[in-house]
């Protein structure tokens, strides 16, 4: 090919031939992404925002209900309080989270040998286990007649407070979600801190600096677009609150209601009730307040700092 | 930078609704899909037959299925089970919605055929032949099933409830006799307490049917709906039967007389084995449950028994009914009469019958079971050798007057199970409670386009 680009210059009808001749061939290397794409993932959306168009009643058959399903539901006391609770807790979880996930990794990093690897390995083998198992068994051992908690309070002649009930369930599950992805943000942290160039640290045992100093002042700000990765697949991640709860639900004692949280409202609105429009609505709805949020926090650190640039 | 700084929100708001749309993706409007179904949980002896779907999970459907499909060559049944209870309907709630998915026959609770009725979601099995079996059930057990001239499900079992109790409990805190009366109830509930004893019983919010019945017990009743005038529905839960039940469960839990704990879970099964409750105010299958669970096994054994259920006015006995189940075809079958033939046929020939009364799996609805000397005289072996039948069962089966039901059963489920919630953490009232729930299921009721009265 470079001698046909040499003979023919730049702009002739020849190499234009040949560039669009290589976007078709860009386009069928796509192709099998794009079909998945279109067939599981546009479609279905506008399918559900089509649906969201429409009101259906038990009683009056479907209707075309324009936006009433969307005003309906930023109306609605259990989407708010759902949303209330998510929000609530990404404001715990996320920062706790990170916390935990950034000193793993920082220890990780300056530890070498077996024990290393094999604690980096515990740390992440939560996140291998899917999240159903990890909340079941999470379930087995709050549970207050055989759960390990309550038989370490009964050495004590103690009740262990029941993690799942109407008060502790916040922690209860604060608790899950940590266990369950402190491992994974870990190894993302631990992964940045691995490419830092050695020179970096040998310059600032050279000036002075000491263990701690290099950990926050040379290694924290050197990941923190790492940090900011982590924040924003948390704070999705969070919003769309529905695994743990759901599968705890059963033997939280009603705690967990049909709209704990807002994708839990929507799947019962779905399922349970036969409301197809408007869990697409509040579905819709979700998303946009996902939206609105990675927004916000990209606009507000982009102004602190040039984690994006 | 642009466009990748958006993309994670974009792909989220996505990502929301795909798990929703997906399931309901589906819609083609062809109905049925004529395939012949092939996963069976069963084993399939007429290879060339007719297969029917079926959605079902009494805890001897296997024997029951291998038994039918042992006595008819022309039609063979396909089992799954889809999961007990709610989780089934979820299941078939979706399918009826993607107009595809669903069985041939699907296994319902009483309590939940107007709510599939009215979505057009059952056949009548009338012009199928219904009338050669209706001689073969009551008057009451027909009427649950049937609107009109329509018959929309096959009765199979019913579940007239009584108060089972722990012997040895009671020997130990010189409870002599089964209260009687609710006052009775809460008195025997507190002597035994004071005694340092277990909780006498369990108010569950994830069993809102008892509750349901309890508060029908006392002369409630939350619905009036008759599916020849769709638009039009009673709706009565802030009335003082209601308040009153709702009270008094509400003050034996904020006491700590009865537990506060979800049924059917581990923790709750295995405090039923380890004698954590004296009573268990349940229906007449729940033995046939318990024991699959391992209550009443090793030293357990024969320390349970069973009264009738307690009464508020004991010269004017009201029984009442939780759960029974029956078997419907489904409007996407793809064979109706065959379909028809398996709803009417299974669980209803003698062997599977009589396997599921005497494992009390199922009390059974069939007027020539129920009649029968064996079934009277029987001695349950959970009950320690008690003529369980004849002395409380059959009794509380012929009182049992009926019940209507909203076709929101679901939905008005949930409110209530809310309600319990709330008032197990005391937070509200019983007659709050009662209150709260009428006003939200009669705001549901109206976006849902009924007309409330």
């Amino acid at each position: 090919m470079p001698r046909a680009v040499a003979s023919d210059p730049p702009g002739t009808a020849p190499a234009r031939r040949r560039s669009a001749r290589r976007g078709a061939l860009g386009w069928l290397f796509i192709l099998p992404f794009l079909i998945v794409f279109v067939v599981f993932l546009i479609g279905p959306l506008a399918y559900a925002g089509y649906l969201s168009l429409y009101t259906k009643g038990l009683a009056t058959g479907t209707t075309f209900a324009g936006l009433d399903n969307y005003t309906r539901a930023f109306g609605d006391p259990s989407f708010r309080k759902g949303l209330w609770f998510v929000l609530r807790f990404s404001l715990v979880v996320i920062p706790l989270q990170m916390i935990v996930a950034l000193v793993a990794a920082l220890v990780l990093d300056e530890v070498t040998g077996r024990l290393a690897r094999f604690s980096r390995l515990v740390i992440f083998l939560p996140y291998a286990i899917p999240a159903v198992l990890g909340a079941l068994m999470w379930g087995f051992l709050y549970s207050p007649s055989f759960g390990p908690i309550e038989q370490l309070a009964s050495v004590f002649d103690v009740r262990a407070p029941f993690l799942l009930s109407q008060g502790n369930i916040f922690y209860g599950l604060l608790n899950v979600v940590t266990w369950q992805w402190a491992g994974y943000y870990m190894i993302i942290i631990y992964a940045a801190l691995q490419s830092i160039d050695s020179s970096v640290y040998e310059a600032a045992r050279m000036d002075g600096a000491n263990a701690r100093q290099i950990a926050l002042r040379i290694k924290v700000p050197m990941v923190t677009s790492a940090l900011t990765l982590i924040l924003i697949f948390s704070l999705i991640g969070t919003l769309q609150f529905f695994t743990e709860p759901q599968i705890l639900g059963p033997i939280a004692n009603g705690t967990v209601t049909p709209d704990f949280t807002p994708n839990i409202y929507a799947f019962n609105l779905a399922f349970r009730y036969a409301q197809f429009n408007y869990a697409s609505a509040i579905s819709f709805a979700l998303g946009f307040v996902v939206f609105v949020a990675v927004a916000i926090f990209m606009i507000v650190t982009r102004k602190k700092g040039s984690i994006f640039t | 930078m642009r466009t990748s700084k958006n993309l994670p929100a974009f792909v989220t708001a996505v990502a929301v609704v795909l798990g929703l749309s997906a399931c309901s993706g589906g819609d083609d409007g062809a109905g049925a899909s004529r395939a012949k179904p092939t996963n069976c949980t069963n084993k399939i002896v007429h290879e060339d037959a007719t297969r029917v779907s079926v959605w079902a999970w009494y805890p001897n459907m296997a024997k029951v299925v291998d038994n039918f499909n042992n006595a008819h060559a022309d039609v063979q049944v396909c089992w799954t089970n889809a999961g007990q209870g709610q989780p089934q309907y979820e299941k078939f709630q979706t399918a009826i919605s993607a107009k595809k998915g669903a069985p041939d026959v699907v296994m319902l609770e009483s309590d939940q055929l107007v709510g599939f009725e009215i979505q057009d979601a059952l056949v009548d099995l009338a012009p199928f032949g219904a009338d050669t079996v209706r001689r073969n059930f009551s008057e009451g057990a027909w009427k649950d099933v049937s609107q009109g001239t329509a018959v929309y499900a096959i009765p199979v079992d019913g579940g007239p409830m009584a108060l089972i109790y722990r012997t040895d409990v009671f020997r130990k805190y010189g409870i002599t006799a089964p209260p009687k009366t609710w006052p009775e109830y809460a008195a025997a509930a507190a002597r035994v307490k004071a005694a340092g004893g277990p909780v006498f019983g369990d108010f569950g919010s994830n069993v809102p049917a008892v509750t349901t019945a309890l508060m029908m017990q006392k002369g409630a009743q939350p619905f009036g709906y008759d599916l020849s005038d769709k638009q039009n529905i009673t709706i009565k839960l802030d009335d003082q039967a209601t308040k009153d039940v709702l009270t008094f469960w509400g003050d034996l839990a904020k006491n700590g007389l009865v537990g506060k704990e979800d049924q059917f879970t581990t923790d709750y099964i295995s405090g039923m084995v380890g004698g954590k409750y004296a009573t268990y105010v349940s229906a007449a299958w729940a033995p046939g449950y318990l024991t699959g669970a391992g209550v009443g096994g090793g030293t357990e054994k024969g320390t349970w028994a069973v009264a009738p259920l307690p009464q508020w006015d004991p010269a004017n006995p009201v029984e009442v009914n939780w759960g029974g189940s029956t078997f419907a075809v489904t409007s996407q079958a793809s064979d109706k009469a065959a379909a028809a033939k398996v709803a009417m046929g299974l669980y209803a020939d003698e062997p599977s019958l009589t396997d599921g009364w005497k494992s009390q799996t199922i009390f059974p609805l069939n007027t020539g079971v129920l009649t029968s000397t064996e079934f009277v005289d029987a001695r349950s072996e959970f009950f320690n050798g008690q003529t369980a039948n004849r002395d409380v069962y059959i009794p509380a089966a012929n009182a049992y007057r009926g019940a209507v039901y909203s076709p929101f059963t679901v939905y008005y489920y949930a409110q209530l199970q809310a309600q319990i919630v709330k008032l197990n953490a005391g937070q509200t009232t019983g007659a709050q409670a009662a209150t709260d729930l009428h006003d939200e299921i009669v705001k549901y009721a109206k976006t849902q386009g009924f007309t409330v009265r």
